[in-house]
């Protein structure tokens, strides 16, 4: 599809770049010279004989964005994404990797599974694709999957999740931590103790009192995220908590860290902007898992990204089909697409208001979920030698309403009309642009 | 008013007291030999029903056809919907065949608020999940304001007297009515009357509507229920709780009970439908402890000998029979209000 895929690397010469992080002179801007599928030179002055010029005056370069969190549907549910679609839409979000869940119909939980996505993700070319492995066999929660041999197969699963489902069975979580250690593996816990939340609709609060919806309360997030903290000290295992979406999960994760525990935790664009009272309307595209909380939660969230408790973005795009939202609340489905307005989102919520700077979020969405998610090849700082994975950001252009329309086969975006400021301009993946211009290259 | 009418909190305080004086004038057509009015001829009403709801149903039914509407009654079970139509797709359909109102009940809150985006006509809650039922809440305040409100009582406003002290024995036994009570003065709300509902409110689309009409029109709502049966944020509503009705009953203008569900007894919101009823049901002791104008109200169906004793029920403080026929009287004004009627009789200020 796209002529990038098949013709290899090129020289780029990017030019007056503002490096996230770099401290050259002339106002942090420099050139960047990628050639053979890696950076060659980060200064100012380059020469760019033969190689093609990439205007970039009043751009930020970053690492190539790495998603922890994406479900990109294949196999299974190919009506709401696909491989394709889902790292096209990635790819015009910023996104060099993303890492494919593994509640696909099948379940990828044997190595046959992770294998096809891994393939399809090396076919389709937009990003990296990393499966994701269940940590039990068809996410049943009743026995573990067979992990080594997931890890051990051509998709090197290292990331391991029963997301959507919570990991409830404390003796299976347990021996899930303590088995991969073997092979550096880590848990990533979608947080949701499943009696406290039997039918449960919307945040349990003001909204969900007024709007008759069965409540889903913070405790039933938090209780198991301080269970498993406690497990990951006691086995000396790597915890990563999935989409934190409370003030008190953040007050415990900040706890654990303190205490030298190896828990990490993500948080989703939606959770860093949104909030329940947006349920008013009983319009299901706002409808999603964990729920969207109160401002008082966004607050704290934003705080606990920006003092690095919690590690990192990971969007949890979760495509699904017009019909499959159109419908009564309590019928519609869980979940949101958020791979194309991820760096957006952030932009107005983290960089406009002052929490973080270019460099932070190049460590929040790039630095740091490459590192937990044992990703070589992504997540590194901008100099030479380094994979030439990169994405070149405009945040100066100005704010734009959310087209639903995008790369992505679904539209159930909470974001559509929304101003957000800046544009992805251009995405470069070992080299090779994926996107220039803001389109699919 | 709006074009639909969805949640009690789409009424404004004139909005209300217009339906209720507009309901209070159509009564006068229950005393009539000829009940109908031609004020909706050719408009069509469509009764959507995906829960069983017999008196619900009825009631809606009865108003349009008094009105002279044209009525479809589209039942869930054994249609389209049970084949697997969205609500969606119904909606569109009952929109080509030109519905000027739908009446929805549904199992899903948000199901009318929903519906209202995907029709043109006017869309009337008639119970939607856990949310609202607000015709009920203003045949309640109908219900209400006839019994305690109506015929010879002076002066209108009870703001002056200083709330709840000036609400004794020595105002309302002259205004016992009987049953049925008396057409209040127009423009009457409730100010100052003390409603206590009981119950499963955590659940009840009737506490909901209830609490946003009648303190809107003034009365002062107390919540009394285990609090496993209340929502946890209900400190932000505009009403007081209480765990022990006992304590609330000799300060109660009128009891309203809600009916609970055998069920919840599996998801242990109490222990026991015995113990339930030991602690939050009404029966005949319980009843000695109102002040002697007090009503009991019930929205139906009720579990009699669980929130609330047969000789309670069928006692002359239950309202439970008015409000069914002040049900059809309430729903016809809103349906008058709401599809706009061009034929109003004319009826004396």
């Amino acid at each position: 599809m796209t002529g990038a895929r098949g013709t290899g690397p090129d020289r780029w010469l990017i030019r007056g770049v503002t490096v996230a992080g770099y401290s050259g002179r002339e106002g942090g801007t420099a050139d960047i010279l990628l050639s053979g599928g890696s950076i060659v030179a980060v200064e100012s002055g380059l020469n760019h004989s033969g190689a093609r010029l990439l205007d970039a005056d009043g751009l930020i370069a970053l690492p190539g964005l790495v998603d922890l969190h994406t479900h990109l549907r294949e196999p299974g549910r190919e009506d709401a994404e696909t491989v394709e679609t889902g790292t096209a839409a990635a790819a015009l979000g910023g996104y060099t990797a993303v890492h494919a869940m593994a509640n696909t119909d099948p379940v990828a939980d044997t190595a046959g599974v992770v294998e096809q996505v891994w393939r399809l993700g090396r076919a389709a070319g937009h990003c990296d694709v990393q499966p994701v492995g269940a940590v039990t066999a068809g996410l049943a929660g009743v026995r573990l999957a067979e992990l080594g041999t997931m890890a051990d197969s051509a998709a090197r699963v290292r990331v391991f999740s029963d997301d959507g489902r919570c990991v409830a069975d404390p003796l299976l979580m347990r021996r899930a931590l303590e088995y991969v250690k073997a092979f550096d593996g880590v848990i990533a816990q979608h947080a949701q103790e499943p009696r406290l939340t039997e039918g449960a609709q919307l945040n349990e609060g003001e909204m969900s009192a007024s709007l008759g919806l069965a409540g889903w309360p913070a405790v039933a997030e938090e209780a198991i995220i301080a269970r498993d903290c406690l497990l990951a000290a006691h086995v000396g295992s790597a915890l990563h908590i999935c989409h934190v979406s409370t003030a008190g999960s953040a007050e415990i994760i900040r706890w654990a860290k303190s205490k030298g525990w190896p828990v990490t935790a993500e948080v989703t664009p939606h959770h860093l902007l949104l909030t329940d009272e947006l349920a008013a309307g009983y319009d299901p595209v706002f409808k999603v898992n964990p729920p969207l909380r109160t401002s008082a939660d966004v607050v704290e969230l934003r705080r606990a990204l920006a003092d690095g408790t919690i590690d990192c973005v990971a969007t949890d795009h979760a495509p699904h089909p017009v019909e499959a939202k159109e419908t009564e609340w309590s019928e519609a489905a869980f979940g949101m697409t958020g791979l194309e307005t991820a760096l957006r989102v952030v932009q107005e919520a983290m960089v406009d208001t002052g929490l973080l700077d270019w460099a932070g979020i190049a460590d929040r969405m790039s630095i740091r979920p490459a590192r937990i998610g044992r990703l070589a090849g992504h997540g590194t700082p901008l100099e030479a030698g380094a994979p030439a994975n990169l994405t070149l950001y405009d945040p100066a252009s100005p704010p734009a309403a959310v087209v639903p329309a995008g790369a992505s086969k679904s539209r159930n975006t909470p974001f559509a009309g929304l101003e957000l400021p800046g544009r992805v301009v251009a995405t470069f993946l070992r080299g090779t642009p994926t996107v220039l211009d803001g389109k699919l290259a | 008013m709006k074009r639909h009418l969805i949640s009690a909190a789409d009424l404004s305080r004139a909005d209300a007291l217009l339906i209720l004086d507009t309901a209070e004038e159509l009564a006068q057509l229950a005393d009539r030999p000829i009940k109908k009015l031609p004020t909706l001829r050719g408009r069509t009403v469509v009764n959507l029903f995906y829960e069983d709801s017999t008196r619900t149903r009825i009631s809606f039914e009865a108003a349009a056809k008094r009105l002279s509407a044209d009525v479809i009654n589209f039942s869930a079970k054994g249609s389209s919907v049970a084949k697997g139509e969205s609500l969606k797709d119904t909606a569109l359909t009952l929109e080509a065949m030109g519905a000027d109102a739908v009446v929805i009940r549904h199992p899903a809150s948000g199901a009318a608020h929903r519906l209202a985006g995907w029709v043109r006509g006017s869309v009337l809650n008639a119970g939607d999940g856990t949310h609202e039922h607000p015709t009920q809440a203003l045949l309640d305040a109908f219900t209400i304001r006839r019994r305690l409100m109506g015929g010879r009582r002076q002066g209108g406003s009870r703001g002056g007297q200083g709330g709840r002290g000036g609400l004794g024995g020595t105002v309302f036994p002259q205004n016992r009515v009987g049953p049925g009570g008396s057409p209040p003065r127009g423009n009457t709300a409730l100010d100052g009357i003390r409603v206590t509902i009981v119950g499963d409110v955590l659940h009840s689309r009737v506490a909901r509507s209830n609490v946003l009409l009648l303190s809107t029109l003034g009365a002062e709502v107390t919540l009394a229920a285990p609090p496993t049966l209340l929502p946890l944020a209900v400190g932000s509503w505009p009403c007081a709780v209480s765990y022990d009705l006992d304590s609330e009953l000799p300060k109660s203008d009128v009891v309203m009970m809600l009916r609970v569900q055998q069920e919840r007894m599996s998801a242990a919101y109490f222990p026991s439908v015995r113990e339930y009823s030991r602690r939050y049901g009404l029966d005949g002791a319980r009843m000695a402890r109102l002040p002697d104008h007090a009503i009991v109200m019930h929205p139906g169906p009720m579990n009699r000998g669980v929130e609330i004793a047969a000789e309670v029920a069928d006692s002359s403080r239950s309202t439970i029979v008015e409000q069914v026929a002040n049900g059809v009287t309430t729903r016809m004004a809103v349906l008058y209000l709401l599809l706009g009627g061009t034929e109003f009789p004319a009826v004396t200020q």
